[in-house]
């Protein structure tokens, strides 16, 4: 319990330095987003200057920073300028979509990563585990945007699935399970392009943690009281391996989300990808900042849920 | 003519019977595809006889390790035979080595990653019956408990995982296990190395007190002679893949014959001159 009040704190903590690093380095930027305004000559000066006023820009840094915090207490993040709305409903819905892409992907990734790992270990040097290692070693020489582009193209070109935005046009006309399949057809490209990025380092991480396991003394002694092979893997060897990879669990949530904003970009998909990229081109800043800590809390939250998993599969944690 | 000990011509059938058992390892060059053979061992013949101890002794590398596996049936020699009470172990289905594997059990040099990290130590020494499928969840527990009494482990920390316990404990749980299964033959591959003195002497004598409760046959693998001296009864000398020399342990000690055999006893003896120049 001790361990994660101070993992709570800590993660506070970081919410908050990641929010004065991001509004320090809006301010480093030149102009505003009224600043083009001003080239309008409809446009006056004064009205630009209260526009500044009504929004707090003309006031310090620290006075807007502290502004903004208090709002947070109050799940106020500040207002969009471009959509004339508050941030936080804006990034409510996109945040729903990114999750349901990283969460899919993620599932995805790992659900071919762990049969995939397990199997190169048993087959240890034999031509599947090379042929593995060099699909894998090939994979991660490919950069994402790349893959994303020939994934486009592929779609583009056969048809075989939708290349743009969550759902079809005709979406509201159509029932609650076709509804479903059309999301999920949508789906598909985005979230096979993210676990196709995530999935060649959870492979060779599981593969090298089966790997070790296998060779333990106390995996020896199970098959020496006469074990099924199958179960020394999935009961003996797949608990303990399981530490490190919980672990690299938490750090994919990292290697996800980056690898998500581009692909949300390339492939059309409405998560808070598009609105950042959109939002830093308009120095929409609320939205800019709002995106930043989202996608914060996402990586703290998906540590923290990886550092729970551990506490629950490690029992050394529960005595320390 | 191959070594062999002198004074066992008209000794009682040996529990264990090793016969010309070799092991070769297929290895590949880095970057070739050319494959080639690295012998482990050669034709080694062994006996194990009920009540005894026949120690294995040799330098890093010169196969004792990959021997023991090898008797174990962790891994397939590739020649050779290995007989267990009459029945030729190399020749038996799946089935039937399933069944014979109880009757032969390992201790591995290094307690604490022979343990599963996991399993408390109630669980660890009922693992073995349960993969033998052997009695109810609570018969196992019970002859779990009795085990941990039996080899100096207090029952009442039956839910202890392993990092709970000390290096000692730790060997003494593993010991346990491998006596769940009622075991004749017991491989205990350096199992005495990561301990300290005075953990050596106490899993010592529990060895020897369980030998002679169980009537045990030891194979102890060590490269400490001095320990050796103090527990076997016959001692088996490996260089570079073969036995070169196999006499009982004061015949050994008293006259060694090996080159090989006459190197590690000079390196005891020169340990313990230091020691002694040392102490006085």
């Amino acid at each position: 319990m001790k361990y994660f009040a101070r993992r709570l704190v800590h993660s506070t903590l970081l919410l908050l330095a990641v929010s004065i690093f991001s509004f320090g380095i809006l301010q480093l930027a030149p102009g505003d987003f009224f600043a083009p305004m001003g080239l309008n000559p409809q446009i006056s000066s004064r009205t630009i200057a209260a526009l500044r006023s009504q929004y707090g820009l003309d006031r310090s840094l620290p006075v807007r920073y502290a502004h903004w915090l208090r709002g947070v207490l109050k799940a106020d993040l500040g207002p969009s300028f471009a959509y004339n709305s508050p941030v936080a409903p804006l990034l409510a819905v996109r945040a729903r979509n990114t999750l349901l892409l990283t969460g899919t992907a993620m599932s995805l990734a790992w659900l071919i990563a762990i049969p995939l790992g397990m199997w190169s270990a048993v087959h240890r040097g034999k031509w599947a585990d090379r042929a593995a290692g060099v699909v894998t070693s090939g994979l991660v020489t490919v950069p994402d945007l790349v893959l994303f582009l020939v994934l486009l193209l592929v779609a583009v070109r056969t048809g075989w699935f939708p290349t743009g935005g969550m759902v079809s046009a005709a979406f509201s006309d159509l029932n609650v399970w076709n509804k479903v399949k059309d999301v999920a057809e949508h789906l598909f490209l985005p979230a096979l392009g993210l676990a196709i990025a995530t999935l060649p380092p959870l492979v060779r991480h599981v593969r090298s943690a089966m790997i070790e396991v296998l060779e333990a003394p106390f995996i020896r002694a199970a098959r020496a009281h006469g074990i099924a092979e199958r179960r020394v893997l999935f009961r003996y060897a797949l608990p303990v391996a399981a530490n490190p990879l919980i672990s690299l669990f938490g750090l994919s949530v990292a290697t996800m989300l980056s690898a998500s904003l581009l692909v949300e970009v390339i492939l059309s998909w409405p998560g808070i990808g598009p609105l950042l990229v959109d939002a830093i081109l308009a120095k929409d800043v609320y939205v800019v900042i709002g995106t930043v800590m989202l996608s914060s809390v996402f990586l703290v939250a998906g540590n923290l849920f990886a550092d729970l998993l551990l506490f629950a599969a490690d029992p050394r944690m529960r005595t320390e | 003519m191959k070594p062999g000990p002198k004074f066992d011509a008209n000794r009682i059938e040996p529990l264990l019977r090793v016969t010309g058992l070799s092991k070769q390892y297929v290895q590949r060059r880095t970057f070739s595809r050319t494959e080639f053979d690295v012998s482990a061992f050669q034709d080694v013949d062994l006996a194990l006889f009920r009540g005894k101890t026949l120690a294995l002794v040799g330098e890093s590398g010169a196969g004792k390790s990959s021997l023991a596996r090898c008797i174990a049936l962790l891994e397939r020699p590739n020649s050779g035979r290995i007989e267990l009470e009459g029945a030729d172990l190399l020749a038996l289905d799946r089935k039937a080595l399933f069944l014979f594997r109880r009757r032969m059990q390992m201790i591995f040099q290094d307690p604490a990653s022979a343990l599963n990290p996991g399993l408390s130590a109630c669980e660890i020494i009922a693992e073995p019956l349960a993969i033998q499928r052997e009695g109810t969840k609570l018969q196992r527990r019970e002859r779990a408990l009795q085990l941990m009494e039996q080899v100096g482990l207090d029952a009442k920390w039956e839910r202890k995982l392993p990092f709970e316990f000390s290096g000692g404990q730790r060997q003494r749980l593993v010991i346990a296990r491998a006596l769940a299964l009622k075991p004749n033959v017991l491989i205990l591959d350096e199992a005495l190395s990561n301990l300290d003195a005075p953990n050596q002497s106490l899993i010592l004598e529990l060895l020897a007190e369980l030998q002679v409760s169980h009537s045990l046959a030891y194979l102890y693998i060590s490269h400490d002679l001095s320990l050796v001296s103090r527990f076997a009864d016959e001692v088996a000398v490996m260089y570079q893949g073969k036995i070169v020399e196999h006499k009982e342990t004061r015949g050994l000690f008293a006259a060694p014959e090996h080159f090989h055999t006459r190197e590690l006893l000079a390196t005891v003896h020169s340990v313990e001159s230091i020691l002694m120049e040392r102490s006085a």
